[in-house]
């Protein structure tokens, strides 16, 4: 037989100016099962803690019921309470009087006769609470990181700083990212690579590293502190302990026309390549599609050459799998596919360029050697028209939001091309500057006021090929909308970020959410900007929405604080709210038929199967386990199982039965 | 299948070589167009600026008159007409009540399922699988096709992915064997209905349009609108004047090119009814 | 909103919020006529936003609504895929019905009238009629004096209209639809 305290809380007025809360307790005492209730002012205060822990141990209480505010904030606090007077914590539960009834409703009869109500159906399910004990997990402390842009690459640095091992996983032959193809960056006007640079070596020489370029997620099962991964290798044709890097195969390479893609196709490579100069690893890879050995069987001059006899035509993938205790996904972004933007000519003219491809003419390492030229006819373009929201803000374009980075970076790309090219002429075409961030306004007011950048506000509807310019159609919407016409020699896109290609199929291998636009979903907009809906799994960087480098850097670091605080604790511990199968004695053992339609239900793939062996460990029953692990407690395989075998210890069949039932029959 | 034609006004009168020629063409590949009995005006700009009704309920009579000879396809060589059924459709679809007002005023009743097709639309898909053998003596010159703006725009009905640099008349014209020029002003506007009553506006927006083809070398001008034949062809006084240059670079449609090609004579193809007289020789 | 506005009968009649419209000016960039005009596409767009009556004045007295050729480039490229095209054609009914019309369009307009007179009478256009019905209303008596013997020697104009048969049926359409407008 139980004995149930019940505690009805005023919240100061905030339930008893509209609920007879001294009524309500007295109902309360006429229940069955209840062994004592009260009143008082605040329950949650020192004093009315104090009350419940002495009443239980005075009536040895085997259930407490709080009748107060919402259980989000206070439950932890009574459940402590109890704890620490000797009862088990999910023995205690929470009416919620005030946000469902006394805020809700005038002063009235029927109001408190509603809090009588509450009180009584929780009655009902209390005295069926079972003592519970919350589960424990094991960590495992390796992070897996994927994406080595400068989000993957500080993610990773400061996990291994704080003394964790770290699996880093990058897709392309180096890391780096979008950072490594930019020139200068906004608002210092630092060189990105000279910036950049140290950190990649230093994540190539961290002994807590391990870094797999040219790799790439294959699976992820598991949960948070125990995921298992499982990583493609994508062949090298390099054995990369031979391989010193000297770069002989790459000068004797005759297939040299490929267009770069560090180069945004503005320059050229080899098949057996190294993407840049300052490439961590820096050892090649043979791109097999266009290798004339992978294509047609013949060449293999690489392999001739090479001193350490370091090409290995026959190597395949390679799959890995690793135990990791949390990921960080740095995946970053990409530009706009330009081809949609066919009334600015892009594709068609050779001087129609996008924001990154105007990166790497600006940039010393690129194909120009930092030169603004022309990639029509290398000429030195003597105006230049800049194009705001290409793709951005744009819905017919299919993104409706600001991309964030482009305005800051036009102003940079005037900027650049004003000091190198000191009689050119400069025209952006803009909607709004966004320059919030520190310094960036005056970066912005720098480029206007100081190096003579014109800008002009409204969007570009055409731009044509004529006599070798580039006219370009715009309008001054500060001059009474008056049409602009600009001969220009080169026209540069601020192409929208927009999510990675691979995001999607991605983000359906980690079960995590993404939005519309295939960028990744924090788990809550303003206070938890760096989780995920799945725990364990985090995000850094661009691949959540576009950011510049300096905010990219600060939710790196983000991301890795929430790994190492995960990894402070050698076990985990959850809340015991979780789907049981039933057991019971031989020769059943469980009411469970192992039709498994339950783990096909289980939205979070927490169901497996248990076999039930006899002595001799023959197998005699197979019937569904959940993993409590992973287990989020949300009901749907109850709901599923036909045979009822299944139950959520907290919120169990009977439990629920006596509750409804307690609120029909007063 | 019964293959409809709403010829529409000006293919009765000023561009009746447009008619002329397609009727040819298509007699030669074999193709019978049956021309809806008792058609009218579709109201064209006149009606849709000065009265909606009349905007919808002209075009909807032709609709209704093409479904009672139970046409399956509708060829409206005229793009403005064109225009002007499509929208109608679409119209009539997506408003009940309208729909019901204009049946009642018609006395008729619309199934709303017709598929019009434009010229273009017609040639690709009746013409162009055949021409590599309706083709007897291949075209030898430059030619600029022109699409003005009724062929492809409001993209969003038209639901061309290159609206805004179309290829199916250049890739026809390359069938045909002419180069088709690569320029800018493929769609921009001629001027339109401004021909008479703002003549001056046309001899601007025309006047860039055949500049443009000239300075980049075209032999001739391709057009599929009767709209834009007459601005580029006979308006080429007030063109002339605008730019202050003589210009004598033909305009023909893309049906009289489709003839010649098809060795019709000039006569059959009526190039002589234009006003910029059509002598066309090889280039290349 | 405002009952009253001129943004919120636009939006009765043809669907568009002009609220969508953010002022980038695409439409006016690549509208050839924008030149011309006295108040450019996004202006009158900007000036519906306003509410203000005597902006909404302005924009059915001005000479752009009839300049606007509809040759749906705004629409096609603007980001809002706001139909510009559409609301001119409200703008210009307005205009038209209320005795709004701007003095340098009223040639337009006439032509217009006269073309929906010959299609009224005949049930489709009659060119010769329509050239001279057009010249007798705006009294550009002429004007293209040159074209019509050329036309008429090339075959391309006949003096005789063709008429269609059931001119009875057409005329139910146009009840009730011209004649009481004024201008
Ligand atoms: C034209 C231009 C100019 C810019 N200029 C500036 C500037 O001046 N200042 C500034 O602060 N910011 C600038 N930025 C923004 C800056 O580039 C980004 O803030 C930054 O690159 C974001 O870093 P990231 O690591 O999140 O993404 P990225 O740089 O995109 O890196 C992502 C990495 O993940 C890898 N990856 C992707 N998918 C997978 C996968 N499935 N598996 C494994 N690896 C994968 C990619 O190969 C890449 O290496 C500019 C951006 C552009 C486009
Ligand atoms: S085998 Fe391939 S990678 Fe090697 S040199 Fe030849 S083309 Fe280049
Ligand atoms: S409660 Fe939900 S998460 Fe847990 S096993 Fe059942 S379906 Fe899966
Ligand atoms: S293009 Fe569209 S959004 Fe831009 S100003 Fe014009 S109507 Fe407004
Ligand atoms: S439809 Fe009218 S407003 Fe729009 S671009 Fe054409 S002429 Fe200008």
């Amino acid at each position: 037989m139980s004995k149930i305290g019940v505690f009805i809380c005023h919240c100061g007025e905030n339930i008893s100016a509209t609920v007879d809360v001294v009524r309500v307790a007295e109902a309360a005492g006429k229940l069955e099962g209840v062994e004592f209730s009260t009143d008082y002012k605040y329950m949650c205060s020192d004093p009315g803690q104090t009350l419940i822990k002495q009443m239980i141990k005075e009536k040895g209480l085997t259930g407490v019921i709080v009748a107060a505010c919402s259980p989000r904030m206070h439950e932890p606090t009574f459940r402590k309470a109890c704890s620490s007077a000797g009862l088990n914590p999910y023995m205690c539960e929470m009416s919620n009087l005030r946000e469902h009834c006394s805020w809700v409703h005038d002063k009235s009869e029927a109001t408190t006769q509603k809090a009588i109500d509450l009180v009584r159906t929780l009655v009902g399910k209390v005295k069926y609470n079972k003592p519970l004990y919350s589960i424990k997990v094991p960590v495992t402390k390796t992070a897996l990181v994927i994406g080595g842009g400068i989000a993957g690459i500080q993610s990773s640095l400061d996990i291994a700083n704080a003394g964790h091992q770290v699996v880093l996983v990058e897709k392309d032959p180096s890391i780096g990212g979008h950072m490594s193809q930019l020139s200068e960056t906004f608002p210092t006007l630092d060189c990105s690579q000279c910036i950049l640079t140290p950190r990649m070596v230093e994540v190539a020489q961290h002994p807590n590293i391990k870094l797999l370029t040219y790799a790439e997620l294959e699976k992820l099962e598991g949960f948070i502190g125990n995921f298992k991964a499982t990583i493609r290798k994508k062949a090298k044709s390099i054995d990369e302990d031979l391989c010193t890097g000297c770069g002989t195969c790459i000068t004797k390479c005759p297939t040299k026309k490929i267009p770069s893609e560090f180069n945004t196709g503005l320059g050229k490579r080899t098949a057996i390549y190294v993407p840049f100069p300052q490439a961590v690893p820096n050892k090649p890879v043979i791109d097999k599609e266009n290798c004339l050995y992978y294509k047609n069987g013949k060449c293999k001059i690489c392999e001739k050459v090479c001193p350490t006899g370091a090409i290995r035509f026959d190597q395949e993938d390679e799959l890995v799998e690793l135990e990791v205790g949390a990921v960080v996904v740095a995946t970053g972004f990409d530009v706009m596919e330009p081809s949609k933007f066919s009334e600015y000519g892009y594709g068609k003219y050779k001087d129609v360029i996008t924001g990154l491809q105007f990166e790497r003419l600006a940039s010393a390492s690129g194909p120009t050697l930092g030169e603004i030229r022309r990639p029509s006819d290398g000429k030195i373009p003597e105006k230049i028209v800049f194009v705001a929201c290409a793709g951005s803000r744009d819905p017919s374009k299919g993104k409706p939001y600001c991309s964030k980075i482009c305005c800051m970076y036009t102003a940079k790309h005037a900027m650049l091309y004003q000091h190198k090219v000191h009689h050119g002429e400069s025209t952006i075409f803009y909607m709004d500057i966004r320059s919030a961030g520190k310094n960036y306004e005056e970066f912005v007011r720098r480029a206007i006021v100081e190096d003579d950048v014109k800008y002009i506000r409204g969007r570009v509807s055409k731009v044509y090929e004529e006599n070798g310019k580039l006219i370009v159609k715009g309008v001054d919407t500060l001059l009474n909308a008056k049409p602009v016409e600009i001969q220009a020699d080169m026209v540069v896109l601020a192409t929208a970020a927009v999510a990675n290609s691979g995001a999607e199929e991605l983000a359906q291998k980690m079960h995590i959410s993404y939005d519309a636009y295939n960028f990744f979903s924090e788990a809550h907009p303003k206070l938890k900007p760096v989780e995920t809906n799945t725990a364990g799994i985090f995000l850094a960087g661009a691949c959540q929405a576009p950011k510049d480098i300096p905010e990219t850097v600060s939710q790196a670091s983000g991301a890795a604080a929430k790994v190492a605080i995960l990894f402070s604790q050698d076990e985990l511990s959850r809340e015991p709210v979780v789907a049981v199968v039933n057991r019971s004695a031989p020769p059943l053992y469980s009411t469970c038929v192992g039709c498994f339609m339950c783990a096909t239900a289980c939205p979070y793939q927490a169901i497996g199967e248990e076999l039930i062996t006899n002595r001799k460990g023959e197998v005699i029953k197979r019937v569904a386990k959940v993993n409590p692990g992973l287990c989020q407690g949300c009901g749907t395989c109850v709901a599923f199982c036909r045979s009822k075998s299944i139950d959520i210890d907290g919120y169990s069949n009977e439990q629920m039965y006596s509750e409804v039932m307690a609120l029909l029959n007063d | 299948m019964k293959i409809g034609f709403y010829p529409g006004c000006s293919l009765t009168g000023s561009s009746r070589e447009y008619n002329e020629s397609l009727l040819a063409v298509a007699k030669v590949a074999g193709i019978e167009l049956c021309e809806i009995s008792d058609w009218n005006c579709c109201g064209s700009t006149a009606a849709h600026n000065l009265n909606r009704e009349l905007s919808v309920s002209l075009p909807a009579r032709n609709l209704a008159l093409a479904e009672l000879e139970e046409m399956d396809e509708l060829v409206v060589p005229c793009a403005a007409c064109y225009n002007r059924l499509v929208m109608t459709q679409h119209e009539l679809a997506e408003k009940p009540e309208i729909k019901a007002l204009i049946e009642g005023k018609l006395k008729m009743t619309l199934r709303n399922d017709i598929r019009i097709l434009n010229v273009l639309q017609f040639l690709e898909k009746h013409i162009v699988p055949r021409l590599d053998e309706l083709v007897k003596s291949p075209l030898t010159y430059d030619v600029a096709c022109y699409y003005g703006c009724l062929l492809v725009r409001p993209n969003q009905v038209m639901k061309d992915e290159r609206f805004e640099d179309p290829m199916t008349m250049d890739l026809i014209m390359q069938k045909l064997g002419a180069n088709a020029i690569d320029w800018p002003f493929k769609t921009e506007c001629c001027g339109a209905g401004f021909s008479v009553s703002k003549t001056e506006i046309v001899g601007e927006l025309s006047g860039k349009i055949v500049r443009s083809a000239v300075d980049r070398g075209a032999k001739a001008i391709v057009v599929a609108c009767p709209m834009c034949h007459f601005n580029l062809d006979m308006r080429r006084p007030v063109i002339e004047s605008y730019l202050q240059r003589k210009i004598d670079i033909p305009v023909i449609y893309i049906t009289q090119a489709i003839a010649l090609a098809m060795g019709l004579s000039a006569q059959q193809a009526g190039t002589q009814r234009h006003f910029v007289p059509v002598n066309l020789t090889v280039n290349r | 909103m405002n009952k009253e506005d001129l943004s919120f009968k636009v939006r009765q009649s043809t669907e568009i919020n002009v609220n969508e419209c953010y002022q980038c000016g695409k439409c006016t960039a690549g509208c050839p006529v924008a030149e011309h005009m006295d108040l450019r596409p996004s202006i009158i767009m900007r000036m519906l936003q306003s509410g203000d009556a005597v902006a909404e004045e302005e924009i059915l007295r001005s000479l752009s609504i009839w300049l606007c050729v509809t040759c749906e480039t705004c629409y096609s490229r603007c980001p809002m895929e706001l139909d510009i095209p559409k609301i001119m054609d409200y703008l210009r009914v307005r205009s038209y019905n209320e005795g709004k019309v701007h003095r340098d369009a009223r040639d337009i307009v006439t032509f217009h009238k006269s073309f929906l007179n010959t299609v009224e009478s005949n049930g489709r256009l009659h060119e010769m009629g329509l050239i001279l019905d057009y010249k007798m209303h705006s009294g550009n008596l002429f004007q293209d004096v040159m074209l019509a013997p050329e036309m008429f020697s090339k075959g391309k104009l006949s003096v005789f209209p063709e008429r269609i048969k059931d001119l009875k049926g057409l005329s139910r359409l146009f009840k009730g639809q011209t004649k009481n407008n004024k201008s």
